[in-house]
């Protein structure tokens, strides 16, 4: 049993080093996403501190301070939990593309392993760009964290993370359905879930409709967890009615979408689309 | 784990005498092709009831024209695609049913040598040896000598692969397949495209294979010589169906005699080259 889970561990490790090798070969391009993480966070943080001049309001500084914190966990907050989507739906994209999907699909790996060791690429990938561009942020623009309680801010980061890989891994069948156009329509899921999860304002504001869908996004409950973590300082306990909801997404989305994605991937067998593209 | 399973396989069919290590009973694929107008695309036929053994130790060549299903079958044996109907079993493994424990068994070189392309071969191959249960360790000696007896250079074992001609990324993704030491290995035109030299190159390695390292080997070619020179059994696939089988001279004896392009010429009404061609030029 712990022989057999160790060599599950070291076949997914095997994915984790290949995306780490993978990083390193496309160094400039991970610049790129970097520095286009960080110029978006610091825009939106530049909106914050202007809200004054913009308004015509009374530019009270422990106000501005608060919209200026309020928007960058949202950004920042998106950021980690957006790389993990994006980096899960590519997975099958990024081969197809490579020409290496039909090697890795026919390779003696169960699939949950193989998806395993792709999230576990993604949450280092992840969590590396998010300690990055809050790094660069604050050398920018002022944030006061005095009152934040980290500990309730990491266990939202971990439980959303987890909650947002079941999600995730049900995007990446687009691509194994779809073979030109799933990717795409990967992204078009991932901006609806921006629009719906109050990234840069509370959800209330929404139409009716819209509240539907944020309230079954997992990152509804993180960003609001994260916000009333590190603005209000609640810990544990207080964060606890946005915690559960989360947990609850995970513990459903999670074995959810490993059952889509194998559903998927007989289905791409019966109808060929097990291939290269390109 | 991939390697126990090998070597317990391979134990067990030593003590059993002949053993098929490839069964495909009646086995049918079609695709529907992409539908321009609703309702009106009718399905292509790939493969078309084919039943075939390939023996343990065994160079099985399948020759056939572009678009005569001979991909299509590999990717069925390789657990790419799944039938419409019949069985495939590898040593007595079902592909469907025993899907994971066939794959410890089974590799496959296809016509393109997909790899990452930023990777270098070493990278790339320490990476396809984790997937097969072979430790960084254990692979890095083994993916130099497969290598320099393939004749790629130390040098470029670390350059991207893109860097490398086709023929060396080719032989790099026979090095792959040889690397999970697979008790049957599926060969899709793995010369096509190659220069003399390097096609010569592959086909003493192929051989190689099978004579050193018990390997069984199911090869699909178009190049005639290729299929005379390699297989001790050829299959003809023809539209999907399987026309003929045996070794090269059975089945100039069967079919009036002559060379192997005879054969197919009689078999086919066309000549290889010719067959090529008016596949080519079919649209898609």
């Amino acid at each position: 049993m712990i022989a057999n889970v160790g060599a599950q561990l070291g076949l997914a490790y095997a994915f984790v080093e290949r995306e780490i090798a993978l990083s390193k070969r496309y160094w400039a391009w991970e610049i790129v996403w970097l520095v286009y993480g960080i110029v978006t966070s610091l825009s939106v943080a530049y909106i914050g501190l202007a809200a004054p001049t913009i308004t015509g309001g009374s530019g009270d500084t422990a106000a501005v301070s608060r919209l200026v914190l309020y928007l960058l966990v949202g950004t920042i907050t998106w950021r980690f939990l957006g790389l993990i989507f994006e980096q899960m739906a590519e997975t099958i994209a990024w081969e197809r593309w490579e020409g290496t999907i039909e090697y890795t699909f026919m390779a003696p790996v169960p699939r949950v392993t193989h998806l395993l060791g792709m999230c576990g690429a993604t949450l280092v990938r992840a969590l590396g760009f998010s300690v990055a561009i809050l790094a660069a942020v604050a050398l920018f623009v002022p944030v006061d964290l005095s009152h934040a309680n980290a500990l309730a801010a990491a266990v939202l980061l971990i439980v959303g993370a987890v909650a947002f890989v079941g999600l995730a891994i049900a995007s990446a069948v687009f691509p194994l359905l779809w073979t030109e156009k799933g990717l795409q329509m990967a992204y078009i899921v991932q901006a609806v879930v921006l629009l719906v999860s109050g990234v840069y304002y509370p959800t209330t504001i929404l139409p009716d409709w819209m509240q539907i869908l944020s309230f079954i996004s997992p990152a509804t409950y993180v960003i609001r967890g994260m916000r009333d973590a590190l603005l209000d300082g609640a810990d544990l306990a207080a964060v606890w009615p946005n915690l559960w909801p989360a947990l609850l997404v995970g513990a459903i989305s999670i074995p959810l979408g490993l059952r889509v994605f194998l559903w998927a991937e007989r289905h791409a067998k019966r109808t060929g689309r097990l291939k290269r593209s390109g | 784990m991939a390697i126990q399973v090998r070597e317990a396989k391979r134990a067990e069919v030593k003590s059993s005498g002949r053993t098929a290590a490839l069964a495909a009973s009646d086995v049918r694929k079609a695709f529907r092709p992409a539908k321009v107008v609703p309702a009106s695309g009718t399905s292509v036929r790939a493969v078309d009831g084919v039943s075939l053994s390939v023996w343990r130790g065994e160079i099985y060549g399948l020759l056939g024209a572009n678009g005569s299903g001979k991909s299509t079958l590999i990717r069925l044996f390789s657990t790419l695609l799944t039938p419409d109907a019949g069985e495939v079993r590898v040593f007595g493994l079902d592909i469907d049913r025993d899907e994971l424990a066939v794959k410890r068994l089974i590799n496959r070189v296809s016509v393109e040598a997909s790899f990452f392309k930023k990777l270098s071969a070493m990278e790339n191959l320490v990476y396809a040896g984790r997937l097969y249960g072979v430790a960084p360790d254990e692979s890095r000696p083994k993916i130099v000598s497969i290598l320099r007896r393939l004749g790629i250079e130390d040098a470029r074992m670390k350059e991207p692969l893109e860097t490398l001609s086709r023929g060396m990324q080719q032989k790099v993704a026979i090095a792959r397949a040889f690397l999970s030491t697979p008790m049957l290995l599926l060969l899709d035109e793995p010369t096509t495209g190659l220069d003399v030299r390097s096609k010569r190159e592959v086909q003493t390695f192929v051989r190689d294979l099978r004579d050193e390292h018990d390997a069984t080997i199911v090869l699909t070619t178009h190049d005639l010589d290729e299929a005379a020179r390699l297989a001790d059994r050829i299959g003809i696939l023809h539209q999907g169906r399987l026309v003929a089988e045996g070794t090269a001279e059975e089945l100039a004896a069967q079919h009036g005699g002559g060379t192997l392009e005879d054969v197919f010429m009689t078999l086919t009404g066309r000549r290889l080259d010719d067959a090529d061609a008016t596949e080519a030029e079919r649209p898609t």
